[in-house]
């Protein structure tokens, strides 16, 4: 009894083997989380819920996070800033360490990241939830610089302001020309959503405008949809060319806010360019980007194809037949910190079923939505046949006024999730 | 000597983590995207502590149409009846 001998650790050994072995001792996993939004905010709540014993890092360049859903009702008028913004005191109070620097490596044999700050840390498990990156070599012309004079305002923040401005000031007659790009990009429905709150501003406020969406593509996110509505509401006031009709921009020139196609040119009064995307800049330096710029993943764990321990979530991720949206992410994340917590406590993760709803607004009394649920097929994330789709066509006032009302219920409850 | 053996199977299940049975079921941590795991404007009910059978009979009636609906209908195709009373069973043990 003094001393463990040969029986007694064959006896221990018996019983981790019926019980996995951890990794690593459970108390001291570390894992890492880099970008507090909506998919990285929600993993480390979701980790530390799942296992308080563990020692979760977020690692944000910002105080202050804002919100891209909803942000075409600012540029439109009909919301302010404040009410997309939100900040981590809720996530220290869960006991989540955070780090308010730029991660600016990863060293995947090492499993550490290093801050701009020079901190140095060191991970059993890290979950990449960066975000995107524009494309400055995307679209000849559209430089950082340019888009001071043809704001993006696919970041949130002070670049949706500067959209905003530039309408409030635009004389009536103006034409406004959205550039909306080719798939794969954040927020599918979006460059359709804010053509139509941009419609609703120039209807109400300057209804001698009009606003041109010039596409890279034939096809775009509920788009019988959105165009059922746009006949009805906005049949003077927006116009969408197609990829076949010549609408895909191939170059700039913001110092005359001109944007050029194979067959026109055309000079617009506001100019909105949403460029080609890729997974934030981070991602790559961990070297879990692919050639098409996007990470690919295990569609169970969401752990990188490229790299071990690290997994990847929100829209810097290649997730199959799920959209890039914020609910996406935040489904994304609960199902990775499940898988996290399972691998470091050395138990297999479950077969994961996520689901993704995706509000727009086609005016503020005006939703309609697409819906999906999902499972991994063949190893990618699939839609469950039968399930899924989009609002009916021909559908009353009340159900598009009830879609709209349930959007903003979906905003207060999915924000108060991830930072309430 | 047998009790040590125990003792170290013991303190290795205890460290090795949550109880499964503590796990949501596949599809559930999804739901609290649009029903508030605690409180938030919105028209749309709280699931956490609400009892499975409500839930379920929600769910079956949002899959046949029976129910009106502006995404539950296509939401719950996607899953079987075994999958909601699971899911259901789960958020009615979550109090908080």
């Amino acid at each position: 009894m003094k001393r463990i001998n040969r029986r007694d650790f064959i006896a221990a050994a018996a019983g981790a083997a019926a019980f996995p072995m951890p990794a690593i001792a459970q108390g001291d996993a570390r894992v890492v989380v880099v970008g507090g939004g909506f998919a990285g905010a929600t993993c480390a709540r979701a980790l530390k819920k799942l296992d308080p014993r563990l020692t979760v890092t977020l690692i944000e360049q910002s105080r202050t996070f804002t919100a891209c859903p909803f942000s075409n009702a600012i540029i439109a008028g009909l919301r302010d800033l404040k009410d997309q913004q939100f900040g981590y005191d809720r996530l220290v109070a869960d006991g989540i360490a955070i780090d308010f620097a730029p991660a600016t490596a990863v060293d995947p044999q090492d499993r550490t990241v290093t801050l701009s700050n020079g901190t140095r840390l060191r991970y059993d498990r890290l979950v990449l939830a960066p975000g995107i990156d524009l494309r400055w070599d995307g679209l000849p012309g559209y430089t950082e610089a340019a888009a001071e004079a043809m704001p993006h305002a696919w970041k949130a923040g002070e670049q949706t302001l500067l959209l905003r401005r530039q309408l409030e000031s635009m004389e009536d007659g103006g034409l406004v020309v959205i550039s909306a790009p080719a798939n794969p990009f954040r927020c599918p429905p979006g460059p359709y959503e804010r053509a139509s709150l941009i419609a609703y501003y120039l209807k109400t406020k300057k209804p001698k405008s009009k606003v041109l969406v010039l596409d890279a593509k034939d096809a775009f996110s509920k788009q019988g949809l959105f165009q059922e509505a746009w006949k009805a509401l906005y049949p003077d006031n927006l116009e969408w060319v197609s990829l076949s009709k010549g609408g895909k921009v191939t170059s700039v020139e913001p110092a005359t806010r001109t944007l050029v196609t194979d067959f026109e040119r055309y000079r617009a009064a506001v100019a909105n360019v949403i460029p080609p995307q890729k997974a934030a800049r981070i991602a790559e330096l961990a070297q879990v980007t692919d050639r098409t710029g996007w990470c690919p993943v295990d569609a169970m764990t969401f752990e990188s194809k490229q790299q071990p321990n690290i997994h990847v979530i929100g829209d810097a991720a290649i997730m199959g037949g799920m959209p890039k949206s914020a609910f996406s992410a935040n489904a994304q994340a609960k199902v990775c910190a499940a898988a996290v917590a399972r691998l470091i406590a050395g138990q297999k993760p479950d077969e994961p079923r996520l689901i993704n709803t995706c509000y727009s607004l086609v005016a503020p009394d005006y939703g309609i939505t697409v819906a999906g649920v999902y499972q991994p097929k063949d190893g990618v994330l699939t839609d469950v046949p039968g399930a899924g789709g989009v609002s009916p066509t021909n559908a009353p006032k009340s159900t598009r006024e009830a879609e709209a009302t349930y959007a903003n219920g979906w905003f207060n409850t999915i924000t108060a999730e991830v930072f309430g | 000597m047998h009790r040590i053996g125990i003792f170290a199977a013991a303190t290795i299940l205890a460290l090795s983590g949550p109880a499964r049975s503590a796990d949501a079921p596949p599809g559930a941590t999804s739901c609290t995207g649009c029903h508030p795991a605690t409180r938030a404007d919105t028209p749309v009910p709280r699931l956490n502590g609400r009892d499975a059978a409500q839930t379920i009979a929600a769910m079956t009636e949002f899959r046949t149409g029976k129910r009106p609906a502006t995404v539950m209908d296509r939401i719950a195709k996607g899953f079987t009846e075994d999958e909601t009373k699971a899911i259901a069973a789960w958020f009615a043990a979550q109090k908080d």
